[in-house]
C-alpha cells in the first residue's frame, strides 16, 4: 500500500497559505448549497414573474429581470444544479468506466489489450463534443443525456492513463511478489493496482470537472439541456444573448457563472494536484486538454526519467 | 523508414473503428431509418419496404458494413435524405469556411498563446509572469461562446469597430477566430511557460550560457526550439476540438459553414450526413496527428526511439 510510486512530499519551503485551505471547504458547501438546497440563497423562485419587466440590476434585483420579470439572480442561482449535476456526475461515470477498462486492459492478455485499446483510440479520435451530439441525437436532449455523453466521452482519458500506469506497475517489485505468492490478475489489479492508480485519477478528475463544465454548459447553450423555462446556465446564457444589445445583464450573468465555476474547479484541481503529488501532477495536468478526447502525445512525449524505466508493449514511455 | 511503416500501421485500425462508429449509428438511432426518411409522407408499410431494399437494409450488418467501407473507399459518402445531393458534395462545399475560421483560430492561439507563455518561462514569478498567468487562467476557464458574445457585446455593439455578424469579409473573420482561439491560446501559453522554465534548467542551456550565447538567443534558439515540439503535437491533438468549436462559433456569428449543416442534420436525423461527417472528422483528425507525428518524429530522432514496439 505504501509503496512510494508517485511522490508524495510536499515540495520543501514553499509556503501553503490559508487560501489553500480555506477555498476548498467553502467550495464544497457552496456546490452542496447549489444542488440541494438553492432555495437558501435566493428568496424567488427561479420562475416567479415580478412586475418589473427587463430592469437592470438594482439592489431590488441584483442581476436585474428578464422579459418576464423573472430574477436573473434567482435563476442563475438554481441554474446551477443541472450544470454541476450532469458535470459531476459525467466525470464520475467517466472515472468509474475509465478506470475499470484501464485496469483491465493493462492486467489483460496481449490481444484483448490491443483490441481495448484500439476502441479507446477511436474514441479518442472523435472530438467530445461530437460524441456527445450523436449520443443525443440517438438518446434526446436532457440532463441524463448528458451525463451519459460526458461519461461516455471522458471516459478514454482515464482509460488509456490508468492503461499505461497498470502496465508500468506491472513489472513493480510489490506486484511480482504478489505474483509470486499466488494472486490472480484481478485480485492482483484491484488490491494492489488501484490504490496506487487513485492519485493520479485524482488528479485528471479533479481537471476533468472543469472541462466538463464547459462540454455541459456548451451543450445547454445548444439547447440540448434542460427545457425552458427551467433555469440552466447555458440555456439562459443563449436565450439573453439574442437581446445582448439593449439587456446586456441577461447573458452576462449566467455566462459569468459557468466561467466562475470553471476557474473555481481548476484552481481546486491545481491545489489538489500540489497538495497530492508535486511532482507528477503538473505534467498530468498539463496533459488534461489532450487526453480528454485525445490520445496522449505518445511518440512525441520524451521519456520521462523518474520511476523505473520499463518499457512497455504499446511503447508509450510513462 | 520503419518507424512511418508502423505509425502508419496504427492508424488502420483507428480508421477502420471510425467507419465502424460511423455505420453503426443508422442503427443506433431509435426507429427504422427508412421510416424516418418517409416520416410525415404517410409512408404504407410496402413503401417503407421497398426503400429498405433500395437502400440496403435487409440485408445482413456484415453485408451492409462491407458495402459502407466499399463506398467510402471510393468517395462515396452517401446521399442526403433531405435534398438528394451527395453527401460528399454537401460536406466539401461547406467545410472551406469552418477549415478557415479553424485554421485563424490556432494563428490567434499561436501568436498570443507562444509569446505570452515565452515571456513568463523566461522570467517566473515576475510580474509579467503572473500577468500571463492570469491571463492563461482566465482563458482556459471562459467558454469560448461567452466570450464571443462579450467581444460582440464591446467591439460591435458600443464600439462598433467590428461587424457582429460574420460578412464574410477578413474583418468579420476577427471576431471568430479571437473567440475560439482565446482558449487554445491559453492552453499554449501554460505549455509553453512550463516547457521554457523546464529547459532552463536543463545542461544544453547551461552550457550555452557558458559558450556566451545572449539571453535572446538562447530562449528563441535553444529553449523555444525544444518547446515547439509538445506545441504542435498540442494543436494536433486538439484539432477535432476546434473543428466542432468553430462550427459552434459559426452558429453564433452567423457563418455558413459545417456546423449549423450538422446541427440541422442530427435535429432532422439526417443519417447520411452525420455518418459523413463523423468519417470526415476523425479520418482528418487521425491524418492530421499522423503528419504531426512523422513531422515531429523527422525534427526529433528520439521520438522515433520512444515509439517503438
Amino acid at each position: 500500500m505504501t509503496v512510494p510510486l508517485l511522490g508524495t512530499a510536499r515540495p520543501a519551503g514553499r509556503a501553503r497559505g490559508g487560501l489553500g485551505r480555506v477555498v476548498p471547504v467553502v467550495l464544497v458547501v457552496l456546490v452542496l448549497v447549489l444542488l440541494l438546497a438553492p432555495g437558501l440563497l435566493s428568496r424567488t423562485g427561479p420562475v416567479d414573474t415580478t412586475d418589473a419587466f427587463l430592469s437592470p440590476p438594482s439592489a431590488e434585483h441584483w442581476f436585474g429581470t428578464d422579459q418576464l420579470g423573472r430574477d436573473v439572480f434567482s435563476r442563475t442561482v438554481f441554474g446551477a444544479r443541472p450544470v454541476l449535476l450532469a458535470s459531476l456526475l459525467g466525470v464520475l461515470v467517466a472515472v468509474v468506466a475509465g478506470v475499470a477498462l484501464g485496469v483491465l486492459a493493462g492486467a489483460a492478455p496481449r490481444w484483448l489489450n490491443a483490441v481495448l485499446m484500439r476502441a479507446v483510440d477511436v474514441l479518442l479520435a472523435l472530438p467530445v463534443l461530437l460524441i456527445a451530439l450523436i449520443l443525443i441525437a440517438t438518446a434526446g436532449s436532457g440532463v441524463r443525456s448528458i451525463v451519459i455523453a460526458l461519461g461516455v466521452a471522458f471516459t478514454p482519458g482515464f482509460a488509456r492513463v490508468v492503461e499505461a500506469s497498470v502496465r508500468r506497475l506491472r513489472t513493480a517489485e510489490y506486484v511480482q511478489a504478489a505474483h509470486v505468492f499466488g494472486s490472480t490478475g484481478l485480485r492482483t489489479a484491484v488490491r494492489h493496482l488501484l490504490p496506487n492508480l487513485m492519485t493520479e485519477v485524482v488528479v485528471l478528475a479533479s481537471s476533468a470537472v472543469g472541462w466538463a463544465v464547459l462540454t455541459a454548459s456548451t451543450l445547454s447553450f445548444l439547447g440540448l439541456g434542460v427545457q425552458l423555462p427551467q433555469p440552466d446556465w447555458g440555456s439562459d446564457l443563449a436565450a439573453g444573448a439574442t437581446s445582448l444589445a439593449t439587456s446586456w445583464w441577461l447573458a452576462t450573468f449566467p455566462g459569468l457563472a459557468v466561467t466562475i465555476t470553471i476557474l473555481l474547479a481548476n484552481f481546486t484541481g491545481d491545489q489538489l494536484m500540489s497538495a497530492l503529488d508535486p511532482r507528477d501532477g503538473l505534467r498530468l495536468r498539463q496533459s488534461m486538454p489532450r487526453l480528454l478526447g485525445r490520445r496522449p502525445a505518445g511518440p512525441a512525449e520524451p521519456g520521462r526519467s523518474t520511476g523505473p524505466v520499463t518499457t512497455n508493449r504499446d511503447g508509450a514511455v510513462g | 523508414m520503419t518507424f512511418v511503416l508502423r505509425r502508419l500501421g496504427s492508424a488502420v485500425p483507428v480508421v477502420l473503428g471510425i467507419t465502424l462508429v460511423a455505420f453503426l449509428l443508422i442503427h443506433a438511432i431509435p426507429g427504422d431509418p427508412a421510416a424516418v426518411i418517409l416520416f410525415g409522407a404517410n409512408a404504407s408499410p410496402e413503401q417503407i419496404a421497398a426503400l429498405r431494399t433500395q437502400l440496403g437494409l435487409d440485408r445482413s450488418l456484415p453485408t451492409q458494413y462491407l458495402d459502407f467501407l466499399g463506398q467510402l473507399l471510393h468517395g462515396d459518402l452517401g446521399t442526403s435524405y433531405l435534398t438528394s445531393n451527395s453527401v460528399a458534395h454537401e460536406l466539401l462545399s461547406r467545410a472551406p469556411s469552418t477549415i478557415l475560421l479553424a485554421v485563424s483560430a490556432i494563428v490567434v492561439a499561436v501568436v498570443v498563446g507562444v509569446p505570452l507563455g515565452l515571456v513568463a518561462g523566461s522570467r517566473p514569478g515576475s510580474v509579467l509572469d503572473r500577468l500571463a498567468r492570469g491571463i492563461s487562467f482566465l482563458g482556459v476557464a471562459i467558454p469560448y461562446f461567452f466570450l464571443a458574445l462579450l467581444l460582440v457585446l464591446l467591439l460591435s455593439v458600443r464600439l462598433g469597430w467590428l461587424p457582429a455578424i460574420d460578412d464574410g469579409t477578413p474583418k468579420g473573420l476577427i471576431l471568430p477566430a479571437v473567440s475560439l482561439g482565446w482558449g487554445y491560446a491559453a492552453i499554449l501559453t501554460r505549455l509553453v511557460r512550463g516547457r521554457i522554465i523546464e529547459e532552463y534548467r536543463s545542461e544544453y542551456v547551461r552550457s550555452a550560457r557558458a559558450r556566451g550565447c545572449g539571453e535572446g538567443r538562447v530562449l528563441l534558439a535553444h529553449a523555444l526550439r525544444n518547446s515547439a515540439i509538445p506545441a504542435i503535437t498540442t494543436i494536433g491533438l486538439q484539432f477535432g476540438n476546434i473543428l466542432t468549436g468553430a462550427a459552434i462559433t459559426e452558429v453564433i456569428f452567423g457563418r455558413a459553414g459545417l456546423g449549423s449543416f450538422l446541427a440541422t442534420s442530427i435535429s432532422n436525423k439526417n443519417i447520411p450526413v452525420v455518418q459523413g461527417a463523423i468519417v470526415v472528422i476523425g479520418i482528418g483528425y487521425v491524418l492530421i496527428n499522423l503528419v504531426v507525428d512523422l513531422v515531429v518524429g523527422a525534427v526529433d530522432p528520439r521520438t522515433r526511439l520512444a515509439g517503438a514496439r
